[in-house]
């Protein structure tokens, strides 16, 4: 899967979790730049990304992952 | 709404739970508002947020009070002013095996594990008690799921140190407390996490990453087991199966295979397998369920097939049979009729997909469950939570006769051509009186689950009903009527508030079962003599419309109220003075008052 693609699948799951049809993600996107995306809201998120890739994360990659750009390097790294 | 009923994707319902509120929020229907407070041992804002859909789709509006995280019991026993002023009308209690204080060392004595049982009941038993005392609202607790690791293995489960053996005792103190306790209920975690798979139920990353108890993909299984407890309390349980005969409840078709080749009975695997449905059937009948047939069939074919030695399911279990070769949506709402309930009460349980599809696009508001292959069936009904069991009363033992009474009471009134001829023929007595604490019970079932003929739709729970048994600022009449084809129980329940030298009508209901037999009367007649015997000069009757009430708008007219007002909603306040020339209008009902 190239990069394009797994952001056409996050921009999917995104979409998804805050109901927003238009909202995409890129490498410097935060938690910050989306006004429901709390840490509450962080564990749906993981668990849907983890649904569409068909991955699991650990309990550390959740906590270190500092944008989205990071996000998409574990999920090239673990679809690999 | 299809993506929350059984079997539903958690996962599905989690990611998706924005964008389902908003589509529920968007269908017009009325709904049932309710203060639902949560108390929680562990994170709870999930839990939350899919209960409330849940509950939206089953026609219950829920507002929210959350406590903070494992808060639940600082919340229960001390003075909680934000609490206070939310007054919730439920109490859900969510704690897990995580807020167990203790469990038992390996060289504690009996003695010393008997005190620790006995002290963490203590905490749980004062909770509930002060959050009864000073809520006066239902409480749901949920008991303890088994814990993640055996560390004695199998010996865990009967060793008086092991866990397994623990939270069974535990679980077992919590369901003694429920049975000594009204308005007390358990949510039983410890089957539905095994239903679920312990292992997924409990997932360790979620309570190490947010304090989630229970994982968040198991949520919705959660959620919805608790809006079943919940929308049972408020009467919002169904009532009926109308169920297809062919490949339903037998094997086979039997207008083409003959009535001695349906595949029913132990001979054949495909045969047991329908028996077990039939089975479970019919144990759902002896819980008040009523069940009704709604096949296309020559109706004699039908009435053969039932009759056939290997049926566990004869004629004489169902309320109404319809086989015959109109749509079925037509009779399905036919059946509704008969049984004067609504058919957003009953269920469809037919294993063709495409009469499945006329129904639920035909019928509003129609229960229609997916019910997979024969030996599913019963999973599917029993997962859906239909008819979850929050209370039970004589009168639920014995539905179904009452039904059937009725139904043969309707074929006896065709052979009078005067309606009071045929009212007093049916040898009526009633008992009108102030509530007694035995019908408290049912009292409550009734004001939660009447909607028809319900002038305020008020609910009321049983705390409720007993306090306003017991105080002299209320008159309160539950009226019980019989006749010569049996007893139809508590039908009919009148609650009036005292102020001054007026008597204001907060609640007057009905159940549909005894229409038109002019008890209505009866009791407006006890009802005036109470009043006039406490001095009250004058009556007020209200009026409040709902999607369902509109059978009673006239109602106090009839009784020869006068209209006093009337605002665009329809909301109406009516006015009866009582004086000498009070003519009592009862005349087919023997009353006991």
């Amino acid at each position: 899967m190239s990069r394009e693609e797994i952001y056409g699948e996050l921009n999917k799951v995104f979409q998804e979790i805050f109901d927003d049809d238009t909202l995409t993600v890129n490498d410097s996107t935060t938690s910050s730049d989306i006004e429901d995306w709390d840490s509450l809201e962080h564990i749906n998120l993981m668990m849907a990304i983890e649904e569409a890739f068909g991955i699991t994360f650990n309990i550390g990659e959740v906590t270190t992952m500092k944008n989205v750009g990071e996000m998409a390097d574990k999920i090239a790294e673990k679809i690999k | 709404m299809k993506i929350l009923e059984y079997p539903f994707s958690g996962e599905k319902i989690v990611e998706q739970k924005r964008r389902i509120k908003k589509e529920l929020l968007q269908e017009t229907n009325t709904r049932l508002k309710k203060k639902i407070a949560i108390l929680g041992g562990s994170t709870t804002n999930d839990v939350k947020q899919v209960l409330e859909l849940f509950l939206l789709n089953m026609g219950i509006e829920p507002e929210f009070y959350e406590s903070e995280y494992n808060q639940y019991y600082e919340d229960a026993m001390f003075d909680n002013n934000s609490l206070m002023k939310f007054r919730p009308d439920i109490i859900y209690i969510h704690t897990t095996n995580r807020n167990i204080s203790g469990f038992p060392e390996p060289g504690d004595t009996q003695e010393t594990i008997d005190a620790m049982i006995d002290m963490e009941m203590s905490k749980f038993t004062e909770m509930w008690n002060r959050l009864a005392q000073v809520y006066e609202c239902p409480i749901i607790q949920n008991n303890f799921e088994f814990p993640d690791y055996r560390l004695m293995g199998n010996r865990d489960a009967y060793d008086i140190h092991g866990r397994i053996n623990y939270i069974n005792r535990l679980n077992m103190s919590f369901c003694e407390y429920a049975q000594n306790h009204n308005n007390f209920y358990i949510q039983d975690i410890q089957y539905i996490s095994s239903l679920y798979g312990l292992d997924k139920w409990s997932d360790p990353f979620y309570w190490h990453m947010y304090k989630y108890a229970v994982s968040v993909p198991a949520i919705p299984t959660l959620a919805f087991n608790l809006a079943n407890i919940i929308k049972s309390i408020y009467g919002k349980n169904k009532k009926a199966l109308v169920l297809d005969l062919d490949n339903t409840l037998w094997g086979g078709v039997i207008g083409d295979d003959d009535v001695d080749n349906i595949i029913i009975g132990q001979e054949v695997s495909a045969g047991q397998a329908f028996s077990e449905f039939q089975g479970y059937l019919k144990d759902l009948s002896k819980i008040g369920v009523l069940l009704n047939i709604d096949s296309k069939n020559d109706e004699e074919n039908a009435i053969a097939g039932l009759n056939h030695r290997d049926c566990t399911l004869h004629p004489k279990d169902f309320t109404v049979i319809k086989a015959n070769w109109n749509p079925k949506s037509r009779n399905f709402v036919e059946i509704a009729e008969e049984l004067n309930i609504l058919p957003d009460s009953m269920v469809f349980v037919d294993d063709n997909p495409a009469e499945r599809e006329i129904v639920r696009a035909e019928v509003l508001g129609a229960s229609v469950p997916d019910i997979g292959q024969p030996e599913n069936y019963i999973r599917a009904i029993d997962r859906s939570g239909f008819f979850e069991v929050t209370s039970f009363s004589a009168d639920d033992l014995s539905r179904n006769e009452m039904y059937k009474e009725n139904i043969k009471r309707a074929h006896f009134q065709t052979k009078f051509r005067d309606y009071k001829d045929y009212l007093k023929s049916l040898d009526m007595h009633a008992v009108i009186k102030p509530f007694e604490p035995v019908y408290l019970g049912r009292i409550a079932q009734l004001t939660n689950k009447s909607n028809q003929f319900n002038l305020t739709t008020k609910r009321f729970n049983q705390a409720e009903i007993e306090q306003m048994a017991q105080s002299d600022e209320y008159i309160t009449l539950y009226g019980k009527l019989s006749d010569k084809f049996g007893d139809n129980g508590v039908v009919s329940i009148v609650i009036g508030k005292i102020q001054g030298q007026t008597l204001h009508i907060v609640l007057w209901l009905m159940s549909c079962r005894v229409l038109k037999r002019d008890m209505e009367y009866a009791m407006m007649d006890t009802l005036v003599q109470k009043a006039e015997s406490k001095g009250i000069h004058e009556i007020k009757g209200y009026y409040y419309p709902t999607a369902k009430n509109k059978m009673v708008q006239d109602f106090y007219g009839d009784q020869n109220f006068i209209c006093e007002s009337k605002d665009e909603k329809g909301n109406a306040i009516w006015s009866y003075d009582i004086d000498d020339s009070y003519k009592y209008k009862n005349q087919v009902i023997e009353v006991i008052a």
